[in-house]
């Protein structure tokens, strides 16, 4: 029983990392109709930033020098590749996005060069147990840091004017811009926001795993979190994050072995399209009925 | 006045539904088949016809599969890669190890795709737009995993298979002018049937299905049935591409040739060649296997480039390749398929300017 | 019209609702066959659904359905409702606006077409022959409803008149017993509207189709329709010829509000 909840705990902590990737999709997605392939390279970008900077200055300059750049990077995006782009086809911006995130790739790793990278963050890594259920304090900072920015976001989507703004243009772009909000500032906005939650996803991932090319590999893994919640929905998200977590581990160890492990990699997918056969919109997706 | 549609009257609708009713359609075809079959293997050199030609048939050929489901039949697809290792390993399978002639081996890995691509197409009755997308990716990973860990599929050993040497009742095909052949004699067939297959009534239903599944349905259309339709015919032009492109080019099966990667770059090629029209998959073919080349050998000798270190290089091509595809979609975002109807609206109207 | 014959399509006290909404309420019609019957009502009045119901779209909560006197299972895929010989055109634009108008219409006759797979990628035999018979049988709408000119023209880029004409012709392309038309003069001027009105009793009269249909414009019902069936927050509300619904007290109701009738 400890075993199986450990697994589980460990689990749900890495699911809290999906919900972050997948959370980034949801935001983009929800304002701009683009499926934002590059999230995954974002990540990448923003782990590679911060290893650069983390050379010459003390972590807090870092972590604001790489905003710095996420932030950067989001308004080029919006206003070099997406501006011509308004209202063309989904397709069209969905093409757009793998394009970018071949450019996102390819300019990251151009600057800071392709080699696995350590990050430090000086964050301990304990292992302890309650009740012989073992658990990292590493896991548990990054859990935590998660769970902060995900309430932090509702807050400001719920709280604030910006906020507000925001959600008035992911509901019906023509009229937020009838009531003058500038839907490229808006959609700027969100790819900022959408970077900051990369930089996240990519620091935690960075200091377990080294800053490296697979760290963009995480978007693969935040797909089918997104579908699961619906793609629209960042309750969603957050919960779909918590299930495929869980659910890989648990199938991981308990199903694994029997037939031949490694099943990580299309469990998540599988569990996707079993719920979606019964719900098409994922868990909170908006419905799309057709009318004829 | 070049390209002439007037001056040629089509009396019975037999000559009407033909299926290159303007003659100089006809005669460009001729052209070209003439380039492909006579000229081509006797002037290019054996890089050209080894490196280039034959990927580029190939990929040609998976891009028409995936046309058919895309562009056709508007069902989304990014796991068309996946698809064409099936057919590559099926066909090995078959070949290597069955003993099959060649050419039953390479329809059979067609076929295998086929099946497994309409299992991996049941999601579409239910699931659509970016769902499905996302939920092809599921095929992708599936039968990558497959691949890696069945041992009595790949062997074992990293899901590496060899091709054995490829003759057809004893005409050994060893040098690179006979492979060309071999894949050209598969290719040239296989895209007069799907030109047939998408102007017929099959392709009628499934561009019913894209533009407006719901009235597509009420007027008679079978949801199911072209749907999966479409998931086999797109698999089995993938798997034969597959099979193609293992036994004609690589020499090996290996998962890694198939990867995500592959199938953005089949998606690319639709997206940049042209949604929907057969031209196109050839168009975005020779662009995605030509870019990497060009970069390579010419670009970079162009910016004094070629001294930088390999992985820089590699990255340098990355962001030209990503580069390009944005700008494309920016300029002309229904691909190069439409650049090549504007030209023949020019020559329609030449030398006059209108 | 003779009330004694057999109805074509019938259907009795359907009912069926959204999430709370009783979008209708014990709704019966019949349509006979040979006539020009029409669907009226003001907005919300359940008018559209009842054609979804009929089509399949939608599966009523209860009630039954018969067409040509056999009763039919209420939950059925459109494309049998099809295949049965019951063909539709939408309230707003439903063409395939990649296509041209040839091939529209062309798909209007898919249930018609069985050549296989191999024989349409070979377009050799039965397909060749299927394609170009089906041509001619397409060509002759093509050709009633006045359209040669933009046969080869993607219909997308058609103006709004046009493109509701080719969805007649897409409905008639299927020899259909019975043709729902939803809205088929909405958003016309008048000229256009004289067109399609002479179309729809043209395909009534003269080929002989059974017609029903949705319309707001009094004028053209009263005028072309043989009987009118009123339909006003799910319930039906009157029936009968065109002098028996003018002069009907709750439709005048229903249509000016509840001042005018006291």
């Amino acid at each position: 029983m400890a075993f199986f909840l450990e697994v589980l705990f460990n689990g749900l902590l890495v699911g809290i990392m999906y919900s972050l990737v997948a959370l980034g999709f949801a935001l983009i997605y929800k304002a701009s109709d683009v499926f934002n392939f590059a999230q995954g390279d974002m990540s990448l970008f923003a782990g590679l930033a911060l290893v650069g900077f983390l050379t010459v200055m003390p972590l807090w300059l870092a972590l604001i020098c790489t905003i710095g750049v996420m932030t950067i990077l989001a308004y080029g995006t919006v206003f070099i590749v997406f501006r011509p782009l308004v209202a063309r086809p989904p397709l069209i911006l969905f093409m757009a996005a793998i394009g970018l995130s071949f450019l996102v790739q390819g300019i990251g790793q151009s600057i800071w060069g392709t080699q696995p990278k350590g990050l430090f963050l000086g964050i301990p890594e304990i292992t302890f147990d309650i009740k012989e259920v073992f658990l990292n304090t590493f896991d548990l900072t990054f859990g935590g840091v998660a769970g902060v920015l995900v309430v932090g976001l509702v807050l400001f989507f719920q709280k604030t004017r910006t906020g507000r703004a925001l959600r008035a243009v992911a509901d019906d772009h023509e009229a937020a811009l009838s009531v003058g909000i500038p839907l490229l500032r808006a959609w700027a906005v969100t790819w900022m926001i959408a970077g900051i939650v990369a930089t996240v996803a990519g620091v935690a991932w960075g200091s377990r795993l080294g800053v490296q090319f697979s760290l963009s590999l995480i978007a693969y893994k935040a797909l089918p979190v997104l579908i699961l919640g619906g793609i629209d929905s960042i309750t969603g998200a957050i919960l779909a994050g918590l299930v495929v977590g869980a659910g890989e581990n648990l199938a991981e160890v308990f199903l694994g072995p029997y037939v031949g492990g490694g099943i990580q990699t299309f469990f998540p997918y599988l569990l996707a399209l079993l719920f979606l056969w019964f719900r098409p919109y994922g868990m909170f997706g908006k419905e799309i009925i057709e009318r004829v | 006045m070049l390209y002439r549609e007037c001056g040629n009257y089509k009396d019975t609708y037999a000559r009407d539904m033909a299926i290159f009713p303007i003659p100089f359609d006809r005669w460009g075809l001729g052209v070209m088949l003439v380039l492909a079959f006579l000229v081509i293997p006797y002037v290019a050199s054996n890089y050209w016809l080894s490196s280039i030609m034959i990927p580029f048939y190939c990929f040609s050929l998976a891009a028409l599969g995936l046309n058919f489901l895309t562009g056709y039949a508007g069902q989304v697809s990014i796991g068309h890669a996946a698809f064409m290792a099936v057919g590559a390993y099926a066909s090995l399978i078959l070949y290597g190890r069955y003993g099959i002639p060649l050419l039953p081996s390479i329809l059979g890995g067609g076929i295998v795709s086929a099946a497994v691509g309409s299992v991996f197409g049941i999601p579409s009755l239910r699931i659509k737009g970016f769902y499905l997308a996302v939920s092809t990716l599921a095929a992708q990973f599936i039968i990558e995993w497959v691949l890696t860990h069945w041992k009595w599929v790949s062997g074992g050993v990293f899901g590496t298979v060899d091709a054995p040497d490829l003759q057809i009742f004893g005409w050994i095909i060893d040098t690179p002018v006979k492979k060309y052949y071999l894949v050209l004699c598969i290719v040239v067939p296989l895209v007069l049937f799907g030109k047939n297959l998408v102007r017929g009534q099959l392709g009628r239903n499934w561009q019913a299905i894209r533009d407006m599944d719901v009235a597509a349905e009420i007027i008679g259309v079978s949801l199911f049935r072209y749907k999966l339709i479409a998931f086999a015919v797109s698999s089995f032009y993938a798997g034969v591409a597959g099979s193609m492109i293992t036994l004609a080019y690589y020499g090996a099966a290996n998962i890694e040739e198939f990867n995500l990667l592959v199938s953005f770059q089949i998606l690319g090629m639709i997206i940049i060649g042209g949604m929907g029209t057969v031209l196109g998959s050839f168009f975005g073919a020779g662009f995605m296997v030509l870019l990497p080349i060009f970069i390579n050998q010419t670009l970079l000798a162009l910016l004094g480039l070629e001294t930088v270190p390999s992985d820089l290089r590699a990255n340098i091509e990355l962001i030209i390749f990503g580069g390009l595809i944005v700008f494309f979609l920016i300029v002309e975002p229904y691909g190069m398929a439409r650049l090549w109807h504007t030209i023949k609206d020019k020559m329609r109207l030449w030398p006059f300017p209108y | 019209m003779s009330q004694k014959t057999e109805p074509l399509l019938q259907v009795e006290d359907i009912h069926i609702s959204f999430g709370g909404l009783k979008a209708l309420n014990g709704v019966s019609l019949e349509v006979y066959p040979g006539e020009i019957m029409a669907i009226i009502g003001p907005n919300g009045a359940g008018k559209t659904t009842m054609l979804n119901v009929i089509n399949g779209v939608y599966t009523p909560d209860e009630g039954r359905i018969f067409f040509e006197g056999k009763e039919r299972p209420l939950k059925m895929k459109p494309h049998h409702v099809a295949a049965m010989g019951i063909s539709r055109t939408f309230q707003n634009l439903a063409l395939f606006k990649g296509m041209d108008t040839w091939c529209n219409i062309m798909v209007g006759r898919t249930q018609k077409m069985h050549s296989n797979l191999f024989s349409q990628g070979l377009y050799w035999g039965m397909s060749q022959k299927e394609e170009i018979e089906h041509r001619e049988a397409v060509e002759w709408i093509i050709d009633f409803l006045e359209i040669e000119n933009i046969r080869k023209q993607p219909t997308g880029m058609l103006p709004y008149g046009l493109q509701k004409r080719v969805e007649l012709g897409r409905a008639l392309a299927s020899e259909p017993k019975l043709v729902l038309l939803d809205e088929p003069m909405a958003g016309m001027n008048l000229e256009e509207k004289e067109d399609i009105a002479r179309f729809v009793l043209d395909a009534n009269e003269e080929l002989g189709y059974t017609i029903a249909l949705i319309e707001h414009d009094m004028g053209v019902v009263m005028d072309i329709c043989d009987r009118i069936a009123v339909l006003d927050f799910g319930n039906k509300i009157a029936e009968g010829t065109p002098e028996e619904i003018k002069s009907n007290q709750k439709v005048i109701q229903a249509y000016l509000g509840e001042a005018e009738g006291e």
